[in-house]
């Protein structure tokens, strides 16, 4: 998808790509052929950037056909570069510029109590989006209203487009900030799905405060030469070898089968 | 053969206030009551309104929502950018919400989610902006907020109304409650006039003649509307000169219709606001023209500068936005009309800049006459009362 719209991010999506599935596959309560069904569970992308693995999730649980992937950041395509709501049906916020979308989940779910709706929100974020101030706006807020239906998902991944976390501006101790504004942190390995989705249930059942998953994602997961490096936070590979590469790599989960799965 | 009667003065049927051109007699009354009595009424006739505030509850009259609905009142504390965010989210969920602050702060500083998630995501919300303009007096520059009506009337997919009066506010904040896209309305701190009454027309989108002329008309919305019609039966009086005064309430959607045919009747046209000419009303309706009628215009506004610190009335004299300048606005549109030489820069510049200097010394001066000589003064520092 990525070699085809010649521009895009690598690391994040591949990061992402066990959590996507688990939540569309698993976690979510909602209905692809019915996507404004009002008792759905509201999946909000807040890194706007890594949607393309996102799409792919939604086009293989039934949302759109696949043949649209290819038309990911093309003119007159429902897939925008960074995912705009109205444009595609399941797409629940617009997002892309960073540290707004805790923000509108936390309306989301606020209006969901008000309403005494049974439905939930999941909030995916990146970690350098929390260097944002609004966030820990929306954090305050979420504490204070004791948001039990909404939980925050980080991708934990350490790297932004100009370094590492850490090195860029560090964000640990990064559990204990969430937990000094009155969340409930659960932290997992984010590459793990079975981890991933007992963390998920877990946070289902805390009824007195918003959860946090601090989700430890390995960056450009499943290609070797991408992995822990932050140069493809915002690069594509190359169309050819370097793309053959990565594909059949993925594919083949590294080279440990021998036959090559969609 | 029957003549054309030419109509002048003020439009009956606008109903506007009886002793609507006596400035001591005419009530006063802050707009933001307005916004405070129909963001009420628009809640009872839609339970989905719900009301955000910023820590300001009681200034931006948010408190009479507050009071009649608390389960629809949502405290943010000090955080517009999440307020605008969190309301956006509210919207998508199916409320209406309001969200109410400073204009300095909102949209001042959550243009970027106003941005993306209200504008561009088309969420169904409402930002009020209190405090706009330069009546916040005292507090200075900093809470006087002239830049927000550029802000907003840039983005695609909202209203932008700048409501008159009290009465006329209540109108349009029921009125933007209506409307399935989001919309701002801004107004004032101070108590300005109220001269329209409840059975004043009112539309959003549409502009609205409250007196008649056929010599130049004067587009004003805001409090500075009063202002307009005293300076315009002024001219009448003394001149002879007859001005058709507008009230150009909605700024988005615009009544381009109206502004055309009153540049095509009248031949030459002043603006004014509470607000930066450069974007503002004074903007959009120069952009209307140059691609129409092309007339004289002349701006009255804040004109590229900020506020400062003063009594209200002493501020509004200083920069220039009282019934004098615009009187002086309208002169020398007539002028230029007939293709008069003018002053490359405009009269009530000029004019406002001298009155800014004169009343910064008399203030200055007056401060002096009680201040001890010995820190700099010009009182005796025997009369200090603590040393009697």
């Amino acid at each position: 998808m990525l070699v085809e719209a010649g521009s895009g991010h690598s690391a994040g999506p591949l990061g992402m790509a066990d959590i996507f599935t688990a939540m569309y596959f698993h976690v979510l309560v909602h209905d692809p052929k019915n996507p404004d069904w009002k008792d759905r569970d509201r999946l909000i992308l807040s890194n706007g950037h890594i949607v393309p693995v996102q799409y792919a999730a939604m086009a293989r649980a039934g949302y759109f056909p696949k043949k649209l992937l290819m038309s990911l950041r093309k003119f007159g395509s429902p897939l925008q570069g960074h995912p705009e709501y109205r444009s595609l049906p399941g797409i629940e916020t617009t997002s892309g510029p960073l540290g707004s979308g805790s923000s509108q989940a936390i309306g989301m779910a606020y209006a969901a109590l008000m309403d005494k709706a049974p439905w939930r929100v999941y909030c995916l974020m990146s970690d350098g989006e929390l260097q944002a101030g609004q966030t820990w706006e929306a954090m305050l807020f979420a504490a204070r209203n004791k948001l039990y239906n909404c939980t925050f998902i980080i991708d934990r991944n350490n790297i932004q487009i100009d370094g590492t976390t850490e090195e860029v501006m560090p964000l640990e101790p990064l559990q204990e900030k969430f937990e000094a504004f009155g969340l409930q942190v659960l932290r997992c390995a984010g590459n793990d799905i079975r981890e991933f989705v007992q963390v998920v249930a877990h946070a289902q059942g805390i009824s007195e405060k918003p959860t946090v998953i601090i989700a430890d994602t390995i960056p450009g997961y499943g290609v070797d030469f991408m992995e822990y490096d932050f140069s493809w936070h915002g690069k594509i590979p190359a169309s050819g070898a370097e793309s053959k590469r990565a594909i059949q790599q993925i594919r083949s989960l590294g080279g440990k089968i021998t036959s090559e799965h969609e | 053969m029957a003549t054309l009667k030419i109509k002048k003065g003020l439009n009956k049927g606008m109903f506007l206030a009886r002793n609507v051109l006596d400035p001591d007699t005419i009530k006063r009354e802050p707009t933001r009551n307005g916004y405070g009595e129909g963001s009420v009424e628009a809640g009872k006739r839609n339970k989905n309104i719900v009301m955000l505030c910023c820590d300001l509850t009681d200034s931006t009259r948010s408190v009479v929502f507050k009071q009649a609905f608390p389960d629809r009142y949502i405290q943010m504390g000090v955080s517009e950018q999440s307020m605008a965010s969190i309301a956006s989210g509210l919207a998508l969920a199916g409320k209406i919400p309001f969200i109410s602050s400073y204009a300095s702060f909102s949209p001042g500083r959550n243009w970027e989610q106003l941005r993306t998630s209200a504008a561009l995501q088309g969420a169904n919300i409402k930002i009020a902006g209190a405090h706009a303009g330069v009546s916040v007096g005292p507090d200075g520059a900093t809470h006087q907020m002239t830049e927000d009506i550029a802000l907003m009337r840039v983005l695609p997919n909202m209203d932008l109304v700048v409501p008159c009066d009290s009465i006329e506010t209540k109108k349009a904040t029921i009125a933007i409650a209506q409307r399935n896209n989001p919309g701002y309305i801004r107004f004032a701190r101070e108590k300005t006039p109220v001269f329209t009454t409840e059975k004043t027309p009112f539309k959003l989108g549409r502009a609205e003649t409250y007196r008649f002329g056929e010599d130049v008309t004067i587009f004003g919305a805001g409090p500075i509307l009063y202002e307009a019609l005293i300076a315009a039966d002024v001219l009448s009086q003394e001149y002879g000169i007859e001005v058709r005064v507008i009230n150009l309430h909605t700024l988005k959607p615009l009544d381009v219709k109206t502004i055309v045919t009153a540049a095509k009747e009248t031949g030459a046209i002043v603006t004014c606001e509470e607000a930066q000419v450069i974007g503002g009303l004074g903007g959009a309706v120069c952009e209307t023209l140059a691609m129409t009628v092309p007339v004289p215009v002349e701006r009255i506004g804040m004109q590229e500068c900020f506020g400062t610190s003063g009594n209200s009335e002493i501020v509004f004299d200083a920069m220039g936005l009282t019934a004098p300048f615009i009187a002086m606005a309208v002169i020398r549109a007539l002028n230029r009309k007939y293709g008069e030489k003018v002053p490359v820069i405009p009269e009530y510049i000029t004019a406002a800049e001298e009155k800014f200097a004169l009343l910064k010394k008399e203030i200055n001066d007056e401060a002096l006459s009680r201040t001890p000589k010995k820190w700099g003064g010009k009182k005796e520092d025997k009369t200090l009362k603590s040393r009697q």
